[in-house]
């Protein structure tokens, strides 16, 4: 049962001191995925790989790796291999000495080695570099050589901690893509950390939303971004307007929250995931910009209990192309909110200070049951 | 017009950089290199009588003919070495241990412990070891006292007592630059070694030691002149038995009063280690400026 996965952490437990870094995480990579961890800076993202690594020893639980637990396995002598977050490349030795250097600590015949390490090179897109100097790279090709290092010795699973974290913006986009198709075409599991949301979206076949040394959630990206189970991934993945409030009762099978801030919003009980409510609950409410619609003032649809009716005032255009966006103030309560504007160009004309309908249906607004004292929860900061 | 004033600019520049230069030039001159072209001078002539000197080779002559002075020029150089090596195959463990394995204060505490045998004077230290080692002194003693030894035992004048001495004197030079520059690698590299499949020797051997190059050179450089030059330490521990080059020299110049031959000797040294460090730099292929910057 377990050998069909590469990787599998049961019960993780990390503790420096009194301090827990990696707090009970459970995991199951099945063989050849994309697998990310994805959380703000200082959860135990990195703590974690290093246990998978073996370079620290979990307090408690344990790791199986081709279903076989290797705790007490040191590093050298685990199947995985990591891609370090400066990438650490060796400067004292060449580009092929570096890729090499796994193979010559293996004992392969120096003929094996010089062609694997050509192979290799090839296949991450620098074929004629073996004889330049680590400091004669540039920050892409650093990476790819880093990378190569590793799928020189045929891991069971790479391990990659932020490995695009020191590059420029668009390198970042273009070797997204380029480690997402090199993922597929070697079908090596892959373990990715990051604190980009839209790397472990755009790359990973699972995503699990790390926060304070826990798992929130693990799934797709695309359930992570729709299906949000608890309200710190609602707040970190994707962008949302949030509000505070408290439920207040079923109506027409809508439930009813009265924000802080004023007004009502509606929601589908189904959106709500904790259906047990008692009216007084506190809530957190999350929508979507892409799921606000516009209107020009008075044109928009009125409240229902099935539909959400707003209205604001422009405060900032933020033009970017197809995914520009507006923030406005609500006019009556004078809360901010983050709409998108539609792709059509139909608002292009908009202007600071023109006021907007918005409406959006029950269906799009998540609920959460909110158990900390209000403005406790600082999630909200990795929106953006 | 652009050219003029570049120039002027540029030797503005000249001149400022030689004016914040002239005290270290200064320097140079009158106490480097002024007093080894006297000492040149002098030992490139021959006293015929009273005041009177001429132009002669014979100090040095004398020098390659008298076993003595030849043997104990090359033992002083083959002890160097040797003691250079021990300081950097115990220093080196050391260092690692300071930079890599420990934290915070501990870190602290254990660099300190380095640098306090320096806190006194070189000349009280080795009387320390003076007071351990005689055939009166503390491990005799002690020795005795467990019944291990039947009498008095003498571990001072012989060569082991001077290789300690010199390696003791020494450890520090050889731990500051080590410790820094193991200090300067970066930690992950050690461990990409070990991902990749190395074990510690393997590690050690492939990126450790070639990261630490520039500080083992500049540590060894220091250590190897400071023991070449060292008087007190293979005086007080070797006593007339070691045969030391420094020794000779003095000897020349206070005890014979012969500076002629003195300073033949001093320009000898100075020969010597210049060749040993060239030599050593070739062979570890490490440059003067690597080693110093
Ligand atoms: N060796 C250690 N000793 C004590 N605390 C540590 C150690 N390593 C990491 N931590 C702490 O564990 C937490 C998680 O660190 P880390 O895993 O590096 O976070 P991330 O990679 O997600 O940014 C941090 O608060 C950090 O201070
Ligand atoms: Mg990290």
């Amino acid at each position: 049962m377990a050998d069909q996965f590469d990787l599998e952490c049961r019960d993780v437990v990390k503790k420096f001191g009194q301090f827990t870094a990696v707090d009970q995480v459970s995991l199951t990579i099945p063989q050849g995925s994309f697998f990310s961890i994805l959380g703000p800076s200082g959860c135990g993202k990195t703590t974690l790989l290093r246990m998978l690594a073996g370079f620290i020893e979990p307090t408690a639980g344990d790791i199986l790796i081709k279903g076989k637990s290797v705790l007490g396995v040191a590093p050298n002598r685990r199947p995985v291999n990591m891609v370090f977050q400066h990438l650490a490349l060796f400067p004292m030795m060449n580009v092929a000495q570096n890729v090499a250097y796994g193979l010559r600590r293996r004992g392969v015949g120096r003929a094996t080695i010089d062609k694997k390490v050509a192979e290799t090179l090839a296949r991450v897109g620098l074929p004629d570099s073996g004889q330049k100097q680590i400091s004669q790279l540039s920050g892409g090709q650093k990476q790819r050589i880093a990378i190569a290092r590793c799928l020189v010795l045929e891991p069971a699973v790479l391990l990659l901690d932020e490995p695009l974290g020191a590059l420029d913006l668009k390198l970042r986009e273009h070797m997204k893509v380029e480690l997402k198709q090199l993922q597929h075409e070697i079908g090596t599991t892959f373990v990715y950390i990051t604190h980009d949301q839209s790397e472990a979206l755009v790359m990973s076949d699972q995503v699990a939303v790390m926060n304070a040394g826990r798992f929130e959630q693990v799934g797709t990206p695309q359930e992570l971004y729709y299906q949000p189970d608890t309200p710190f991934v609602a707040g970190f993945v994707g962008e949302s307007n949030r509000w505070q409030g408290t439920f207040e009762t079923v109506a027409d099978g809508k439930a009813i929250i009265r924000l802080d801030s004023g007004g009502v919003i509606y929601t589908d009980p189904t959106q709500v995931t904790n259906p047990d409510l008692v009216a007084g609950q506190r809530m957190d409410v999350f929508v979507r910009p892409e799921a606000i619609t516009i209107a020009a003032k008075g044109q928009g649809p009125v409240a229902t209990s099935g539909l959400n009716a707003m209205q604001g005032r422009v405060e900032n255009l933020l033009f970017n192309g197809a995914a520009s966006s507006v923030q406005l103030r609500e006019t009556t309560t004078g809360h901010e909110m983050n709409v998108a504007l539609p792709q059509t160009g139909a608002f292009a004309g908009l202007r600071n200070g023109d006021e907007l309908d918005l409406s959006w249906s029950a269906g799009q607004t998540k609920c959460f049951p909110n158990t900390k004292p209000a403005q406790a929860d600082a999630s909200g900061e990795a929106v953006a | 017009m652009k050219n003029a004033s570049g120039s002027v600019a540029g030797g503005g520049l000249k001149l400022g950089v030689l004016l914040m230069a002239t005290p270290l030039l200064l320097w140079l001159l009158l106490l480097v290199i002024l007093p080894h072209l006297d000492l040149l001078m002098v030992s490139l002539r021959e006293r015929i009588s009273y005041g009177k000197y001429a132009f002669s080779f014979t100090n040095y002559i004398e020098f390659f003919t008298e076993p003595l002075y030849w043997n104990t020029y090359v033992r002083t150089a083959t002890m160097s070495i040797l003691a250079t090596a021990l300081t950097l195959v115990i220093g080196f463990p050391i260092s690692y241990y300071i930079a890599k394995v420990m934290r915070g204060r501990g870190k602290s505490v254990l660099f300190l412990m380095c640098l306090i045998p320096f806190w006194v004077s070189e000349l009280v230290r080795t009387f320390g070891w003076m007071i351990l080692l005689r055939e009166s002194g503390v491990i005799s003693h002690f020795l005795q006292w467990a019944g291990l030894v039947d009498g008095p035992v003498e571990m001072l004048y012989n060569d082991v007592t001077i290789m300690v001495g010199l390696v003791y004197t020494s450890m520090l030079f050889m731990v500051v630059p080590l410790v820094s520059v193991l200090d300067s690698l970066d930690d992950s590299l050690i461990e990409a070694g070990y991902d990749l499949g190395g074990n510690a020797f393997t590690v050690t051997r492939d990126i450790v030691i070639p990261h630490a190059m520039p500080g083992i050179a500049s540590g060894c450089i220091v250590v190897f002149m400071l023991t070449l030059g060292n008087y007190l330490t293979p005086n007080l521990l070797g006593g007339k038995s070691s045969l030391w080059f420094t020794e000779q020299i003095y000897t020349q110049f206070i005890t014979r009063f012969n500076w002629e031959s003195g300073s033949a000797f001093g320009f000898l040294l100075l020969v010597l280690s210049s060749l040993i460090v060239w030599l050593g730099l070739k062979l570890s292929r490490q440059t003067l400026s690597d080693t110093v910057g």
